[in-house]
């Protein structure tokens, strides 16, 4: 017997060694499936004697490369480390990041921030980070920009997350996506593809003070914290604030209601802070992507009318796609429709506001799950919430 | 549309097992909404294709776990912030799940989404007879208006008899603190 130790290069490739494991006896180590076969990360089987050379026979008629083993020469240490290796830890393996960091926990505002300055020292090559304003307790909301040098102009994907406060899978979504485009970038063709023509442009947390607050004094505050009415009351639902119909349907004009949607369009600070960058870029974004969560929906145009947009044909398939695609990973449904007709009648929603000043793709996602645990998802929920959304 | 009566559903649905998402039971239902829906729960009729799991033993389990000790069981955040529930208090929240499912029912309109968002907070009640009855206060989250609105409801609960609801209330906002 042989142990074989390969990594794919290409799609082709995993797929050529998915047909093996499917068709041959062989044993599959690491991955323990051969669905988790990717391009970039390390496959280790045992190919029993009897077929080895027909093994390696077809690997060379299709170009992969391998190393190899005896399996009588792997010393008993080499392999009991190989074994621990493909072994799965509790709730999957945490993927480490900058200096230990664990995606698969919810960490508070201060660790997000020091998240952010290693993530663009460790990457400096391709991330920088950016001040796009101030929140109403004056705190600094930062984006990460991921650009690859280039003569290129290249178009503008957005993504922010956390204007909900309570809503904790969703800056831990962010957070998880720049680590998987940054680990991967390199050994992932579609990834790299992606960065020859795309710049990606992600706000980890938005509503800053609101998911400060949620931590410190109310898991499940909703709002920021901009006080009114003298101070005997805060908070503007953010996704409310933004000037698409603004004050029309699905708020209250109450300070003490969870969709106040404040003293006027844009009243709030984060509000304009993304309103005013995203209006001076438009003209090269090709897609915004607000996250929130829950209720497992890709929603698209609008939540202030049922009138469809103009490009609602193609914002449903590309929406579909992306629900097929998130469903064949772990199983989860999703529901892909406009907000106002899957859901209920909202205005002043920031991705209503994006599409109307001429973003083409607009959408919001909400996360897992479907109101089992609702707000307060567990952790070992993070990991599969992140790699199906990806 | 029934004239002067309300609006009926029909629905077919599948009821999944929270506890072992494999068991799954099909389900048709008939949902009458009042037209005068102030303080009228929605009518309900439904049928169950099969029968529902067998708890008896982890039931008697829980029973006896609950009925042996020797102070009242207390507990607040099900579950905490990280969403994380110690597994001893995992029946506590399932009992709240069921207990809630019928308060949500009895104040369900064609405009509302109730879901149960947290335990507050849980006090056993001690009791001469066979039953065990908690004291929760509960948060429910309600999807149109994305209130969170404090519940508190007083559960009763038998192996064999199953569970009632004897008293619940809608409570003021910062009342679970």
């Amino acid at each position: 017997d042989q142990v074989l130790h390969i990594v794919p290069k290409t799609l082709q490739q995993v797929q050529h060694l998915q047909h093996l494991c499917n068709t041959l006896p062989l044993d599959l180590w690491k991955p323990l499936l051969p669905e988790n076969i990717w391009t970039g990360e390390d496959l280790h089987m045992r190919v029993p004697a009897p077929v080895v050379k027909e093994v390696k026979d077809s690997l060379d008629e299709h170009l992969i490369s391998y190393e190899y083993d005896l399996i009588a020469n792997i010393l008993k240490q080499d392999l009991q480390a190989l074994v621990d290796q493909s072994v799965p830890r509790m709730g999957g393996s945490p993927r480490q990041g900058p200096a230990g960091y664990n995606y698969t926990q919810y960490h508070p505002m201060e660790e997000i921030y020091q998240w952010m300055t290693q993530v663009k020292e460790s990457n400096s090559e391709l991330v920088t980070q950016h001040d796009l304003g101030k929140t109403s307790e004056n705190r600094t909301i930062y984006y990460l920009q991921i650009s690859q040098a280039s003569n290129k102009n290249k178009k503008i994907i957005w993504m922010d997350c956390g204007i909900h406060a309570r809503e904790w899978i969703s800056p831990a979504f962010c957070q998880w996506f720049v680590k998987e485009i940054l680990q991967n970038y390199k050994s992932d063709p579609k990834i790299s593809r992606f960065l020859q023509n795309l710049d990606l442009y992600i706000l980890p947390v938005l509503n800053v003070d609101g998911y400060i607050y949620s931590w410190e004094k109310e898991r499940l505050w909703r709002k920021n914290r901009s006080p009114h009415m003298n101070g005997t009351c805060h908070g503007t639902d953010l996704n409310r604030n933004f000037n698409s119909s603004w004050g029309s349907v699905g708020v209250s004009y109450n300070c003490s209601s969870n969709i106040f949607c404040g003293s006027g369009p844009e009243s709030e600070p984060e509000t304009r802070a993304v309103a005013q960058f995203i209006e001076r870029k438009k003209d090269d974004i090709v897609c915004y992507l607000t996250i929130h969560s829950y209720g497992q929906y890709i929603l698209t145009p609008y939540g202030s009318t049922t009138k469809p947009p103009s490009n609602n044909e193609e914002l449903m398939q590309v929406a579909e796609k992306a629900a097929a695609a998130l469903m064949g990973k772990y199983g989860t449904s999703y529901q892909v429709g406009s907000t106002s007709s899957i859901l209920y009648n909202n205005s002043g929603s920031s991705r209503d506001w994006a599409h109307m000043i001429g973003i083409p793709f607009s959408y919001t996602f909400e996360l897992r799950d479907d109101g089992t645990h609702g707000f307060v998802l567990p952790e070992d929920q993070i990991e599969p919430t992140c790699e199906e959304t990806m | 549309d029934i004239d002067n009566v309300g609006r009926k559903y029909h629905l077919k649905l599948v009821l999944e097992d929270i506890v072992e998402k494999d068991n799954i039971v099909n389900c048709t239902a008939e949902i009458l909404y009042h037209l005068d829906n102030t303080n009228a729960a929605p009518d309900v009729h439904f049928e169950i294709e099969g029968e529902l799991k067998n708890t008896e033993e982890q039931d008697n389990i829980f029973y006896n776990r609950i009925k042996s000790l020797k102070k009242e069981l207390v507990a607040q955040n099900i579950p905490d912030s990280h969403g994380n529930v110690p597994p001893e208090m995992e029946p506590i929240r399932l009992l709240a799940q069921a207990a809630a499912g019928y308060v949500v029912w009895q104040n369900s309109t064609e405009n509302t989404r109730y879901e149960l968002a947290q335990i507050k907070r849980v006090r056993q009640v001690k009791r001469s007879d066979d039953y065990l009855e908690f004291d929760y206060m509960v948060l429910l989250h309600e999807f149109v208006s994305q209130e969170i609105i404090p519940w508190q409801m007083t559960v009763l609960w038998h192996p064999q008899h199953g569970v009632k609801v004897t008293q619940n209330s809608r409570q003021p906002k910062h009342a679970e603190h």
